[in-house]
């Protein structure tokens, strides 16, 4: 299989104005013909459907919450980029762009992010015509935030609540189609396989959360928006129930799936506290342009009170290694240093399983430099939250942070027009692998999302119609055609399995299990002999869920412990592709750190003679290996450098 | 620590439905009250039993899927706190703890305690929007919005759509909800357009959903995790005073 990006040739500046023209459009009359169905409403599946619907389509979306305003994207906490230079501090679309590329240390296909930057401007419009409440200056204009190792300030927030305000407009604008009739929305509804009908994406089967009642839905394309894959490592700052199961359906149905093995683990959350622990939580990285980061000097220190520590004893790492970024270094450097420090011994809090997993993030200057006011007003309702959790007083006493999986820059491989390799099967938002290489920066994925929904799929949707809508609408796939029936028998038949093991651990027992492998082989560091080791593990825990696996109650009902067994089950394969990505890619790359691969200081080394590509990989069968396509990433304005921060 | 719970247990809207009794011997106190329901819920389905339904997905706060009535208060003892971020060590050793779903009309038991909130969406899908198609929006900086009133219309945004108002009403009344909708968009430039609109149908949406009407009773402030101000309720009745008197003047106009 080639991997053509379909991006168009030609001057970057204007790549995407020339691809709107050569698209083809669907007349308004026409629209109403075809049927598109949304799987997933967070921000970006949220603003595909309104907006499609807007535009005359009929759309049917689907989410697993019991609301599409319950999406996980409410969670995002810290802002939005947007290249609108409002600050006038030498921002442009060019930078944001650049900025990028090299914080997903060269990984990404240039096209793509240079076209996110110039949307991320037509974005900020849209939300404020919309009523996002984004803070202001006193002259009434949007106040814009540095933000996550950028040196201008292009972050747009909203509070601490930047997500949920994004998410609101976009679930408002959902809510008005959907109350004109144009969506047709079930919530509480999964998506548990895909119907791929002549080579085309053409349905999906659904499982009522509440009934257990099977269902298929037809239609002219199909969107998957459902998100990221960060709970493959159980603990995350994801919700809940994030999971891969649409994804993953996709992909045994014949979507690659690319760089499985890029996860972002961000730097700022509050430590685990024990065995019952069932998330992590986040705290914004905003907080690191005010705290400072340290550790004691020596390990003796690690148990005393903070406040007691002289300032001669503590180590601020982050500014000591890397004077010209400090605390701002990107997410993946300030996560790596964390860890390095704990390894040595020199972590801080409570001791969990015999070691303390944890660093300061401490504001005592900020507070004293601004004012506890100022401080409060900035951070007010994060420190409540962590005070909330930890019962430890910020303002008092420093902050205790480690890093925990945050986001997956991999996901089903797309090309320019956010189509994968299933013709009709397009992919938007955490959900597909594109616009962050090997590491995303901070406040991008909201920017993605949306760019994603609002501003492309509209135009390559319609040129996908446009082209095939005759063909397409020819073909009827129904109930009764052979690909519905066998997608419908491969749902029923595994959930009637999941229900008859009558084992004895709960889906959460093989979840967590699954997810200490996956954060001990697979996570901040990783090495050829601890992956292989995984990919031994992961397979028998995979044999043992199928063995001795506990689903009380029916399938006829609202039965969550039936739900979490679907997703684990899962879960229990993506982490399997996760680690054999890992193992393939010979280099250190972004969230990527293979031991093997650094510089004698200790910083991540790529390799890009031999892995200037994207892995995407074909499914062939459980347990059995999958084949690597590679996309070969050509750079024409960035120039590949070793990142440096220092 | 130990506790011992008293958990109300459904197996649909149309059971009558009772509490159950659990003892749990070692919580930690840095868990979190949806953790422990982890706790009895892991120990149930070892046992072959069903765990006990509720909803729940961020835990941090923001999501506005979880929610129960704990010892009589929405959301628990502590202010301004969802279950999800209350924690065990607000609970001391020994004690006997009562979980009951939410309880309205507007909001059947589904199962256990988790219950069905629609009629919220289809609150905000009667006019809880500006309604501008998307490519059409002018540059954001046109407009610009006193600082104060920006903030303003953010309080009453951070609503989470939770439904412990509701629950905490002694007439299930959804006022607070649907005020801190319509004085968000009512605030700011971008709302006015539709403003008397916007309230006049949230509201007829509101009472056709059977939520009660408000009688000043305040519990709802009180339960609401989100802080979320009595005084909206006060600015969206003058709203929805200003929209009938306007409605009738354009009607007796024509
Ligand atoms: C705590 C936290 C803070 C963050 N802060 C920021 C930030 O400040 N700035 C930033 O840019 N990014 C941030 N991020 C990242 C960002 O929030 C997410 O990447 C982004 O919101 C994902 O949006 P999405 O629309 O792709 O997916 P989601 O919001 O995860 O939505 C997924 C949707 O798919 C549905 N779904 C999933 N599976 C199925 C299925 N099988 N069937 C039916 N429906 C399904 C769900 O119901 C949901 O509607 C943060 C992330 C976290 C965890
Ligand atoms: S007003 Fe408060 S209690 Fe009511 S739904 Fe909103 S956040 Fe929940
Ligand atoms: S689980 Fe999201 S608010 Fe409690």
């Amino acid at each position: 299989m080639e991997l053509r990006s379909n991006a168009p040739e030609g001057p970057i500046e204007t790549a995407w104005e020339r691809h709107r023209f050569d698209m083809k459009l669907v007349n308004p009359a026409n629209k109403r013909k075809f049927t598109v169905l949304v799987v997933g409403t967070g921000l970006a599946g949220g603003s595909a459907a309104a907006t499609l619907a807007e535009l005359g389509y009929n759309v049917k979306a689907f989410c697993f919450q019991d609301s599409p305003r319950r999406a996980h994207s409410i969670a995002a906490q810290g802002g939005i980029n947007a290249a609108k230079n409002y600050q006038g501090d030498g921002d442009s679309i060019y930078r944001l762009f650049y900025d990028t590329v090299k914080g997903g240390d060269f990984r990404s296909r240039e096209r793509n992010v240079y076209r996110l930057a110039q949307l991320s401007v037509e974005i900020i419009d849209q939300a404020a015509a919309q009523g996002v409440p984004f803070a202001r200056e006193y002259g009434g204009l949007l106040a814009n935030r540095s933000f996550g190792g950028a040196q201008v300030s292009r972050t747009f927030y909203a509070r601490g609540q930047t997500g949920q305000q994004l998410l609101l407009g976009c679930y408002q604008a959902l809510s008005r189609q959907i109350d004109a009739g144009n969506v047709e929305m079930h919530a509480r509804t999964e998506m548990l396989e895909l119907i791929v009908d002549n080579g085309r994406a053409r349905g999906i089967v659904t499982r009522d959360l509440l009934t257990g009642k099977i269902d298929t839905h037809f239609g002219d394309a199909v969107i998957l928006a459902t998100g990221g894959y960060g709970n493959a490592y159980f603990l995350s700052t994801n919700a809940m129930g994030s999971n891969a199961t649409a994804a993953w359906r996709a992909h045994r149905k014949g979507a690659l799936f690319a760089n499985p093995c890029y996860t972002q683990i961000h730097p700022t959350c509050i430590p685990v506290h024990g065995t019952h622990q069932s998330k992590l939580t986040l705290m914004s990285e905003s907080l690191r342009n005010d705290g400072r980061v340290w550790v004691p000097k020596k390990k003796e220190d690690c148990g005393k009170d903070p406040r007691k520590i002289p300032e001669s004893d503590r180590d601020y790492y982050l500014e000591r290694k890397y004077p010209a970024f400090g605390n701002l270094v990107p997410r993946d450097i300030a996560s790596r240093s964390a860890k390095e420090v704990c390894d040595e011994g020199r972590g801080v809090g409570p001791e969990v399983d015999g070691r303390r997993l944890g660093v300061y993030l401490d504001f005592a200057d900020a507070i004293e430099r601004l004012g506890e006011d100022a401080v409060r007003d900035r951070y007010g309702n994060l420190f409540e939250m962590y005070e909330r959790i930890t019962d430890e007083n910020p303002y008092k006493t420093p902050m205790r942070i480690y890093p925990a999986v945050h986001y997956t820059m991999g996901g089903l491989w797309v090309d320019y027009n956010l189509q994968s390799t299933i013709p009709g099967l397009f992919v938007l938002g955490e959900a597909n692998f594109s616009d962050h290489g090997a590491n995303r920066l901070g406040a991008s994925a909201l920017m993605q999302g949306l760019a994603d929904g609002y501003f492309v799929i509209p135009y390559t949707l319609g040129n996908y119609l446009g082209h095939h809508g005759r063909e397409i609408l020819a073909n009827t796939v129904d109930a009764s055609s052979a690909s519905t029936k066998a997608a419908v028998g491969d749902v029923e038949a595994r959930i009637e399995k999941l229900l008859g093991i009558g084992g004895k651990k709960s889906p959460d027992h093989f979840h967590r299990r699954l997810g200490q492998i996956m954060w001990d082989k697979c996570g901040m560091a990783r090495n050829k002999a601890g992956l292989e080791e995984a990919l031994v593990e992961i397979p028998k825990l995979r044999e043992e869920f199928y063995s001795n696996l506990a689903v009380p109650g029916s399938g006829d009902d609202f039965n969550q412990t039936l739900v979490k067994a679907t997703r684990v089950a899962d879960f229990l394969e993506i982490g399997e592709l996760m680690v054999r990505d890992a193992l393939n890619r010979e280099e250190s790359a972004g969230g990527h750190f293979r031991e093997e691969h650094q510089t004698p200081e200790g910083e991540a080394r790529r390799d890009d003679e031999n892995f200037t590509y994207v892995a995407a990989w074909e499914f062939n069968g459980v347990g059995v290996e999958p084949t690597l396509h590679k996309e070969q990433l050509e750079f024409e304005y960035v120039k590949l450098t070793q990142r440096s921060y220092k | 620590m130990k506790i011992t719970l008293h958990v109300w247990r459904q197996k649909s809207a149309k059971d009558r439905g009772d509490f159950e009794t659990h003892r749990l011997d070692d919580v930690s106190a840095d868990s979190s009250f949806l953790e422990m329901l982890d706790q009895l819920n892991d120990g149930l389905v070892e046992q072959g039993r069903e765990p006990v339904a509720f909803d729940h997905d961020c835990r941090e706060g923001i999501c506005g899927a979880c929610g129960m009535v704990i010892n009589g208060y929405a959301h628990g003892p502590r202010a301004l706190t969802t279950a999800c971020q209350l924690h065990m060590r607000e609970f001391g050793d020994g004690d006997e703890i009562w979980i009951e779903p939410w309880r309205a009309k507007a909001f059947p038991v589904i199962k256990d305690l988790a219950v069905d909130r629609s009629a919220f969406d289809r609150i905000i899908g009667a006019g809880g929007y500006v309604s501008v198609n998307t490519g059409s929006a002018p540059d954001a900086n046109e407009i610009a919005i006193p600082k104060k009133i920006a903030d303003q219309a953010m309080d009453a945004a951070t609503c989470i759509g939770c439904g412990a108002c509701v629950a905490a009403c002694p007439n299930a009344s959804a006022m607070l909800f649907t005020s801190a909708k319509v004085s968000h968009l009512g605030m700011l430039p971008q709302g006015q357009v539709e403003r008397f609109d916007r309230v006049r149908n949230m509201v007829a949406q509101h009472d056709a959903e059977g939520f009660g009407g408000c009688t000043n009773h305040g519990e709802c402030e009180a339960a609401c995790p989100k802080g979320i101000s009595l005084e909206w309720i006060a600015r969206m009745n003058r709203d929805f005073l200003k929209a009938m008197v306007a409605e009738r003047d354009t009607v007796s106009a024509r």
